[in-house]
């Protein structure tokens, strides 16, 4: 009977991840996760458990990449490479703070620890409240751990070098005789797999950095990334995949996915959280974040979308 | 004169234990391996994260979805290994043939030969692998292939070779002196005597310690996937691993390497007893 009470309520979860990831604007209520109408994310983490009391303390990869991370390496934190999170620049970095912010900690009460990947979802306890580091809800994911809702609805893209066949491609159609990769630790290898359908078997890489290494030596024809590490990786001055470009970004398709922070099996915080997102929906300062790190500070110009058929 | 018998047919494990202490010993050691064994697993089910334990690399279900795809990609480890099996045998005795060459005319062979080896047993495999298969590509050499694949075969290939080499070189110095003598007074030159006479015999020797390398070099086929794009049993695994959030397709994929690996090291130290039985069937006792 309790499985069956369990399983419903991930069903509801799922629901609710599925209806907020679809909806471009978010705001979208989420009852089974608040715990009364009147609670703000500051009085719900008046209530809850933290990791260390009195600070916020936050997990992602190191290093952790823009335009997710973009504060640039420091003398005040060597172990941080490439980006520092602790100066709260870059996408998730502002969006971290801000939920800190919304749930009463002042900057300097927010901490930053290394959560590699595959140690999100470890079973075991967290050294961090939450994991913030581009993770793809899926209801499968979601036994091992909680998610909070979604702070960016992601799109994909197709990252190329320039003049290549490739660049051609108009439709999602157009991409199937290509050699394409990705890295693992996404859905982005599942979407090739099985929306794309190459006809050559696709690559999958341990790490980002792998996977542009094989773009560089010519082993693969094409790159599906996420939009914003798309246009960064083509960035006219970043050029991380040498004489690049961004071939084409994909329509909203049935079962995108989201990305959400992660939190340890049955944390209080997630309601907290979720209340934190929900204010910022309400009040446009997550669409403001949004549109500062993922719009603004790009170089790459409009992107266009694959024809679907 | 029953400590000199030749391994009977019965498992040597056992079998051994059984010549050795007798019925009422078998019976011992099965005994105390159950409590053993009983106890550790007690301590494991008991401990307080073992249901999410259990659930994140022990389970059922994620076993079966994800091993038939594992298995699938396994046949591209059991590719390499053979593949690269050939290539390493021919050039570690190459190498290992280089070093012993006689007199001083050789000497930059042999030189050559050292540091070859010194430079690739000193560096981690999985290192060689990723400078060669990330890094030639990327220099655009017309006619040099690009795939992953052929370089990272290539690095598991240099590594493995030097490590071979001296397991060679082991079975070479290991031939008595007086055969070269022999060979020598008999009128063989010295280049012939290493070719009919050393290296017969130390490759004979050391077929066991080369089949050990063997069972090595199955297992790290498994780094090569670290580079190729393509998905072998580990990365198949990974990929699932991390689509998913649980660590039971690596539990698979190991399953699967274990079941090619421990047949192979029963058949090494079957040879490894066959050997020793016939250089002792062959001495005066």
């Amino acid at each position: 009977m309790r499985r069956v009470l369990a399983f419903t309520a991930v069903a509801v979860l799922v629901l609710a991840g599925c209806s907020s990831g679809t909806s471009t604007t978010g705001g979208s209520p989420t009852p089974s996760s608040s715990p009364s109408a009147a609670a703000t994310a500051a009085s719900c983490a008046k209530s809850a458990t933290f990791t260390k009391s009195g600070v916020l303390t936050v997990g992602t990869d190191n290093p952790a990449f823009p335009p997710y991370f973009a504060g640039g390496e420091t003398k005040a934190h060597k172990t941080w490479k490439f980006n520092d999170p602790f100066t709260g620049k870059g996408f998730e970095d502002a969006v971290a703070y801000e939920v800190a912010k919304r749930m009463g900690f002042t900057p300097d009460q927010v901490t930053w620890v290394v959560a590699p990947f595959a140690q999100t979802y470890k079973p075991g306890s967290k050294n961090y409240d939450f994991a913030i580091e581009q993770i793809d809800y899926s209801a499968k994911r979601a036994r091992a751990v909680d998610f909070s809702d979604s702070y960016y609805d992601k799109a994909r893209a197709v990252v190329a070098r320039k003049g290549t066949p490739i660049t051609k491609a108009k439709s999602i159609a157009d991409l199937k005789p290509f050699k394409l990769a990705t890295q693992i630790g996404t859905t982005d290898y599942d979407f090739i797999v099985n929306v794309i359908q190459p006809s050559k078997e696709p690559g999958a890489y341990n790490s980002l950095s792998d996977a542009v290494a094989a773009i560089n030596a010519h082993q693969v024809d094409g790159l599906v990334v996420d939009l914003p590490t798309a246009l960064y990786m083509a960035d006219p001055f970043v050029q991380e995949v040498k004489n690049s470009t961004v071939v084409g970004q994909f329509p909203p398709l049935p079962g995108d996915p989201h990305f959400g922070m992660t939190f340890q099996k049955g944390s209080s915080l997630v309601a907290c959280v979720d209340l934190a997102l929900r204010e910022m929906k309400a009040d446009a300062t997550l669409q403001s974040i949004t549109t500062e790190w993922l719009s603004e500070k790009t170089n790459v110009g409009t992107v266009p979308v694959f024809a679907t058929s | 004169m029953t400590e000199l018998e030749p391994t009977s047919r019965r498992s040597r494990l056992v079998g051994d234990l059984f010549r050795r202490e007798g019925a009422k010993g078998v019976a011992v050691a099965l005994l105390s391996t159950a409590v053993v064994l009983f106890a550790i697993g007690w301590l494991v089910v008991h401990s307080k994260n073992w249901p999410a334990v259990k659930d994140s690399f022990f389970n059922a279900q994620e076993f079966r979805d994800s091993f038939p795809d594992i298995a699938q990609k396994f046949v591209r480890n059991i590719e390499y290994f053979l593949i690269g099996e050939v290539f390493i045998l021919s050039l570690a005795l190459f190498l290992a043939v280089l070093r012993s060459l006689p007199g001083p005319v050789f000497f930059p062979l042999r030189a050559l030969a050292i540091t070859y080896v010194d430079l690739f047993r000193g560096i981690p495999t999985i290192l060689v692998i990723y400078i060669l298969g990330f890094g030639v590509p990327s220099l655009g050499l017309r006619g040099v292939p690009v795939s992953a694949t052929f370089w990272g075969l290539v690095g598991l290939v240099l590594s493995y070779s030097a490590y071979v080499s001296e397991v060679y070189r082991a079975g070479i110095e290991s031939v008595h002196p007086s055969q070269v003598g022999s060979a020598r007074s008999l009128g063989l030159t010295r280049l012939q005597a290493l070719r009919f006479v050393i290296v017969p015999q130390a490759v004979r020797r050391v077929i066991p310690p080369l089949l050990n390398d063997f069972v090595a070099l199955q297992k790290d086929t498994a780094l090569v996937a670290f580079v190729v794009a393509v998905p072998e049993a580990f990365k198949e695994a990974q990929i699932i691993q991390n689509a998913d959030f649980n660590f039971t397709p690596l539990v698979a994929a190991a399953l699967l390497f274990l079941l090619i690996t421990v047949p192979l090291t029963r058949l090494v130290d079957w040879l490894s007893a066959r050997e020793r039985g016939r250089r002792q069937g062959g001495a005066v006792l």
